[in-house]
């Protein structure tokens, strides 16, 4: 069996024309923190230290949507959110308006384990950070200039964009218009990972969606819908946090594998597809070392890695770079 | 098949010798929510609208911990949170520490109508309370001198502090009786068949601010689909990671289970004393489980069975009670 690993940086419409400087660093990135988990699965480290340091890499790259990076609100502001959960205890916790917190996914794991409470949010949650000692920086420390301008073109759009949108199709032509980028810096970050001991865990971390009202709080945070692990599966998602939540996507793919005996591709599988097109992404591993990407939108920027050697990174589904036969799904 | 409601005014350490003049007040609320929802019922109203009025005179009512008469933060202030679910559409709304709306549940109602947004917490969902027009009123009117003096009792037991992580069945029981915890809710299927469920509460006593509990947690605190709505209580860290309201219509619809056995499965999964529900199917089944000392109930169908109670030897039913204590 061994362990695995598997990551992701966000779902969505993420166009195949994606200009290559806005591809290589991210997939650079994936691929970095691809090392960094597998080498602490390789040296036995716990799957909740893993997921916790290789999102911590995904927060701190400016790139992705998740602690420095992060999309900003209506008000221009950043508000974070971040969960974690550890399988074979259930033990979980999480963060929610976060503005100057620079890895919120290691306050969530302080909430989890140093207070009798599993969630914490605004004002309370920058409280227990100081109290902690966390490390914070200004809120200016969080606002790249790409999503400045990301909030502009959503304010002009007068749209909410979600994960990598591109212009949707029959809209007026103003609305059509697509970012200057053409690259939607929106989605999530995540991480699952099964280790040597069969323990696994789940972390996920995000800036929301852009534009969002202040005190908006999306799917990333709450247990069973943005992030999941029991002794069965391990699962992060990214998409359109409202679908995810009423959804409880992660949740649903650990329920279909106990009460239905599915192996997690087709647990995976049949929790996306159900669904609306366009919404879903997920990235899973299993007690018994499966390992599954699936997702319902154009592509999903994604990485994993077991320990028989399989290792994979992509955005779409037929560019990815695997030594093997893909563990991906793309509905 | 026909109708069904049942509510919920919170699972915990109730004592059986809680004096009546604690007792009554709380049961004569139970009652005159149940005549209300049952008369919405038979006058065909939606499940969603019957499940929003019977949680706002829950709110209402001081002697519940939601809206007034919420428990107190560690900084004595109230933080209320409240959700809202529709069966059939899986629409949602939740809301997060709310401190001058008099009815949280109806402004997570308004979310879920008026906006794309299932998840407003603090500052954004006061913000939006104003816009919308909703009552509010200054913060200390949801605050009770019962609640101080509970808060006070919890800091002084000194148990659930920040830094400690003591188990919750340490803490010793308020010496009047009444739990430190607790929620309203409110589960309804109409004539229609349509499915919903309404949750409401102000936490945990003596909670550190920014703490959010189960209640407003679509999966944990509440949940409807198109099989069953279901209303969560008790300790709000278990039942989140228990995802109880989820599971419970996950095992009915993966396992072929009726509500009843799929209620029971999901609540003695829990830890002891941690968890109570009320639950209603599409076809009409009613089910209130708890693996507390008791829980605050009542519960009323088409068909005519009435159920009012707090533990299992007091139940005021006329027929077979549909409560089952784990």
């Amino acid at each position: 069996m061994g362990w695995a690993l598997a990551l992701h940086g966000g779902a969505g419409d993420i166009p195949r024309s994606l200009p290559t400087e806005r591809r290589e660093p991210r997939l650079a990135t994936l691929r970095r923190c691809l090392d960094l988990g597998a080498a602490a699965l390789r040296a036995g480290r716990p799957a909740l230290d893993v997921v916790e340091l290789v999102v911590r890499e995904l927060e701190d790259c400016p790139h992705f949507n998740a602690g420095r990076g992060s999309v900003l609100t209506a008000d221009g502001t950043v508000e974070m959110e971040a969960a974690v959960m550890e399988g074979a205890t259930l033990r979980c916790g999480a963060v929610s308006g976060v503005s100057t917190v620079v890895n919120p996914v290691s306050l969530a794991r302080l909430v989890m384990e140093k207070t009798p409470h599993i969630y914490l949010a605004f004002h309370g949650a920058e409280t227990f950070a100081r109290e902690q000692g966390v490390e914070t920086k200004d809120p200016s420390h969080f606002i790249t200039k790409d999503n400045i301008e990301r909030l502009r073109q959503a304010k002009e759009a007068n749209r909410v964009q979600i994960d990598y949108t591109q212009p949707m199709k029959g809209q007026s032509p103003q609305e059509t218009k697509a970012p200057v980028d053409d690259n939607s810096q929106t989605g999530t970050v995540g991480c699952v990972a099964i280790d040597a001991a069969g323990n696994l865990a789940t972390a996920t971390s995000t800036g929301g969606l852009v534009n969002k009202m202040p005190g908006r709080i999306g799917d990333t945070p709450l247990v069973g819908a943005g992030t999941y692990a029991n002794a069965i599966c391990a699962v992060s998602a990214t998409g359109k946090g409202e679908e995810i939540i009423r959804r409880t996507v992660a949740r649903d793919v650990a329920a279909l594998m106990e009460h239905c005996g599915l192996p997690l591709r087709d647990a995976a599988a049949r929790v996306v597809a159900g669904t609306p097109r366009g919404t879903t992404g997920l990235v899973a591993v299993s007690g018994a070392g499966e390992v599954c990407m699936a997702h319902n939108t154009t592509g999903m920027f994604r990485a994993c890695a077991t320990e028989g050697g399989y290792a994979e990174v992509g955005i779409w589904t037929d560019e990815a770079d695997g030594n093997g036969a893909s563990v991906s799904i793309g509905l | 098949m026909g109708w069904a409601l049942a509510v919920q005014g919170a699972a915990g350490a109730i004592s059986p010798s809680l004096p009546p003049e604690l007792r009554e007040p709380r049961l004569a609320t139970l009652r005159r929510c149940l005549d209300l929802g049952a008369a919405a019922l038979r006058a065909g109203r939606h499940a969603l609208d019957v499940v929003e009025l019977v949680v706002r005179e829950l709110e209402n009512c001081p002697h519940f911990n939601a809206g007034r008469g919420s428990v107190l933060t560690a900084d004595g202030t109230v933080e209320m949170e409240a959700s809202i679910m529709e069966g059939r559409t899986l629409r949602c709304g939740a809301v997060v520490g709310l401190s001058t709306v008099v009815n949280p549940i109806s402004l997570a109602r308004v979310l879920m109508e008026k906006t794309p947004v299932i998840y407003l917490a603090f500052d954004g969902a006061e913000a939006f309370a104003r816009d919308q027009g909703v009552e509010t009123k200054h913060p200390s009117y949801f605050i009770t001198q019962d609640n101080i003096e509970r808060l006070r009792q919890e800091k002084e037991a000194n148990k659930l502090q920040s830094t400690k992580g003591q188990s919750p069945q340490e803490i010793p029981s308020p010496t009047d009786g009444n739990s430190r915890i607790g929620t309203v809710g409110c589960v309804a299927v109409d004539a229609a068949g349509n499915l919903a469920s309404a949750t409401s509460t102000g936490g945990h006593a003596n909670k550190m601010a920014g703490r959010i509990g189960d209640t407003p947690i679509v999966g944990a605190g509440t949940y409807a689909n198109a099989l069953c709505a279901v209303s969560t209580t008790g300790m709000g860290e278990d039942i989140i990671r228990y995802t109880v309201a989820r599971d419970v219509a996950a095992v009915m619809e993966h396992r072929g289970l009726p509500l009843r056995d799929a209620a029971v499965r999901v609540v003695a999964g829990m830890p002891r004393d941690t968890v109570g529900l009320v639950a209603v199917s599409a076809t009409g089944e009613v089910c209130m489980a708890y693996n507390t000392i008791g829980m605050f109930r009542a519960c009323a169908t088409e068909a005519g069975h009435t159920e009012v109670g707090i533990w299992t030897d007091d139940v005021d039913a006329n027929g077979e009670s549909v409560s089952i204590r784990l």
